[in-house]
């Protein structure tokens, strides 16, 4: 789960890692008293959207006086921000973050990831801040320090004496960042985090430390012990789709292709999109409907294709286990039925290719076989590929 | 011989009277598991009947170490809540059981990083979690496959996914190709065995003749493996990774299938099996096939 920068840096605040002053505003006139609110010059304006890269897309700006930031906070809010994580619809912004100006003497990089393979949480430090560090790691991964944490012991002055000494500090500075890396582990794991990024970290001129931008990924998993994160969630931030497949707890990622998926299991839904791809076809989404889904969570699903207006073939591949054919067999047919009228002849605008197999798989085929639907039934994987992609492109 | 699990193999179920433990636990008695306890705290002393009459009524216990002590389990199953997983994983690595399988799906990176840290020195082994569970054919089922896919016979497999397994399995088991056992190693980021681990039980294992591995996008445990294989595995070894297609950044349903920071694309562990000199099919439907051509031309050489 995603959150805001301001949201994030509430989030860090709570775990004393230090944070500029800042307010936030959802309109001009908010904006201006924000600034004068926080009675310090100058201010920065910086858009609230789900994506980095903001800076050089004009959406964080320098305002030096009430009069710059009433100028400048009307043609934000509203702007269609356009960054390398946006994709090239942008995002709109609907809120800014006014936050008071710091003497920086200079920028750093710090973040705190897990380390898969080594069961360690890693803290990533650099002299390059402001830089994507996927960059630096290409062009000088020497300058990426790096500090394993073992999850037995937590993080220790040691880890951030040896992870600041590599960054060149010293006296006042160092010892101020022992405190913020420790500072920063207990918002890691206080906060079931599955990434936190301070990008850029900033030293002022009196050798505080400051996190100038705050990225926090949440782990979906840890919801439940989290309840108030579910109040940071905004829905206009996400794909209105996968919105809507969340509601029914469908795990479904909007694409651009134009055959719509309907899959069980993570891996043979993406292996799903994969054979697609190979046959020359272009997956609309990825969709997983789940071992445990029920009749009504599959037309739940089923609906979400049939509204993706790009979608012009529909794949269902099922392999029966938890999940049992004839209960998707059923769920297809009555969706079918809701969406398409219930007559005696349905007429589909969309050709329907499905391939069952597993538990219960000869009550699943006679369902869809006795319920009169126009389906195009496939014989294994291969096969249903096939179909879909000749069908997306109209032959039949 | 296969490997983890077998006719021999003693399983408690934890969770046993959740709707999914009992599903699952009549499940694998009518595949013939030898379940012979049920763990749930506050119901010690009651029963689980498997409700067609036979097999007898398994007897449910408080804590994995007296269902151990007065049943002689060595594998537990875990069907318990996400919120509890971590707890019912520690439970039975200290009861010390052989083997834990732990089916629960989602839950939280970091319950997995202090478990897998407490794993460390411990005698047990443990499957998961948010996977499929093990089974080896015509022996012992403990999961939640469909049993009735697979065949006995030589092929080991090993994979992140649950329902692409079913689909190689049943890639196999149609061209008559059985298997020895099949390992769900899971689909999140922190799991209790890894690629590694599996490969070298099936390279140990006399019964395994070749390796379907299925991997998927996210992590480097598909890299790790494939210098596993250049280094130690003898045996033919067909991969297939799924998300050759998946967008960076996007968790694409399992909490460990995501390409983040340039790391965990398909492109990179299908180059890095290909130098192992694995089989990498790109379609998820030459599965089989490959395994068939593979052990053809191994016979053909004798």
């Amino acid at each position: 789960m995603n959150v805001h920068e301001y949201q994030a840096k509430d989030l860090l605040k709570a775990f004393q890692v230090p944070v500029p002053r800042g307010v936030l505003a959802r309109t001009p006139e908010e904006a201006r008293q924000a600034a004068l609110q926080l009675g310090t010059w100058p201010v920065v304006i910086k858009a609230q959207v789900h994506a980095g890269g903001r800076g050089k897309a004009g959406g964080i700006r320098l305002a030096s006086s009430e009069a710059e930031v009433a100028n400048l906070a009307p043609k934000m809010i509203g702007m269609t921000l356009v960054t390398p994580q946006t994709g090239a619809q942008g995002k709109k912004v609907r809120m800014l973050y006014i936050e008071e100006g710091l003497p920086i003497a200079k920028e750093y990089y710090l973040s705190l990831v897990l380390d898969r393979s080594r069961n360690r949480i890693v803290a990533m430090a650099s002299t390059e801040g402001g830089m994507e560090i996927e960059e630096v790691a290409r062009k000088t991964p020497e300058k990426i320090v790096k500090v394993a944490i073992d999850p037995a012991i937590g993080a220790l002055p040691s880890h951030g004496r040896r992870a600041g000494q590599a960054l060149g500090l010293n006296g006042e500075a160092l010892s101020r960042f022992v405190g913020l890396l420790s500072a920063l582990y207990r918002a890691y794991v206080g906060l079931d985090a599955s990434l936190l990024e301070i990008n850029p970290l900033v030293r002022t001129k009196d050798d505080r430390w400051y996190a100038l931008d705050a990225k926090v990924n949440l782990d979906d998993n840890a919801l439940f012990r989290h309840k108030n994160y579910l109040d940071l969630r905004d829905a206009a931030e996400e794909d209105p789709m996968e919105v809507e497949a969340a509601k029914h707890d469908l795990s479904y990622i909007h694409l651009d292709g134009n055959i719509g998926c309907m899959v069980n299991g993570a891996g043979l839904a993406m292996s799903t999109m994969d054979i697609i791809k190979l046959h020359g076809g272009e997956p609309a989404n990825f969709l997983d409907v789940g071992g445990g889904a029920g009749v009504e969570k599959v037309a739940a699903a089923f609906k979400i294709l049939v509204a993706d207006r790009n979608v012009k073939a529909i794949l269902v591949n099922i392999f029966g286990g938890i999940l049992r054919c004839d209960t998707l067999a059923q769920g297809i047919v009555t969706a079918a039925r809701e969406v398409w009228g219930k007559g005696e002849k349905i007429e589909m605008p969309l050709p329907l290719v499905v391939r069952l197999e597993g538990t219960n798989v000869d009550q699943g085929r006679k369902t869809l076989a006795d319920s009169g639907l126009p389906i195009i039934v496939a014989a294994d994987l291969g096969d249903g590929a096939k179909k879909a992609v000749a069908a997306a492109k109209g032959v039949r | 011989m296969a490997v983890l699990i077998d006719r021999r193999s003693k399983v408690l179920i934890q969770g046993i009277t959740g709707s999914n433990g009992a599903f699952h636990a009549r499940q694998c008695l009518e595949y013939g598991t030898k379940i012979v306890a049920g763990v749930t705290p506050g119901k010690g002393g009651e029963s689980f009947d498997p409700q067609n009459g036979k097999p007898k009524p398994v007897p449910i216990f408080d804590t994995v170490e007296e269902a151990k002590r007065k049943t002689g389990a060595n594998v537990s199953a875990i069907f318990v809540p996400a919120a509890f997983a971590m707890d019912a994983m520690v439970e039975a690595i200290d009861a010390e059981m052989d083997v834990v399988v732990c089916i629960t799906e989602g839950i939280p990176a970091y319950d997995m990083v202090r478990v897998k840290r407490y794993l460390d020195g411990k005698k047990t082994r443990l499957i998961g979690p948010n996977c499929p569970g093990l089974i080896t054919p015509g022996e012992c089922k403990v999961g939640i496959m469909p049993g009735y896919i697979h065949k006995k016979g030589g092929v080991g497999i090993v994979s992140r996914s649950g329902t692409l397994t079913y689909e190689a399995v049943w890639q196999l088991t149609q061209r008559g190709i059985g298997q020895s056992t099949c390992i769900g190693i899971g689909g999140d980021p922190i799991i209790g065995t890894g690629f590694v681990d599996a490969l070298d039980l099936f390279n140990n294992d006399r019964q395994t003749k070749a390796v379907v591995m299925i991997g998927e996008i996210g992590g480097t445990q598909e890299e790790e493996a494939a210098e596993f294989i250049r280094r130690h595995v003898k045996k033919p070894v067909v991969a297939f990774i799924a998300g050759q297609t998946a967008p960076p950044g996007r968790r694409m349903g399992h909490a460990g299938a995501i390409i983040s920071q340039g790391t965990g694309t398909a492109a990179s562990k299908m180059e890095a099996l290909k130098r192992a000199k694995v089989e990498v099919v790109k379609s998820p439907a030459s599965i089989g096939e490959a395994m068939a051509k593979k052990l053809r031309r191994g016979r053909a050489r004798g």
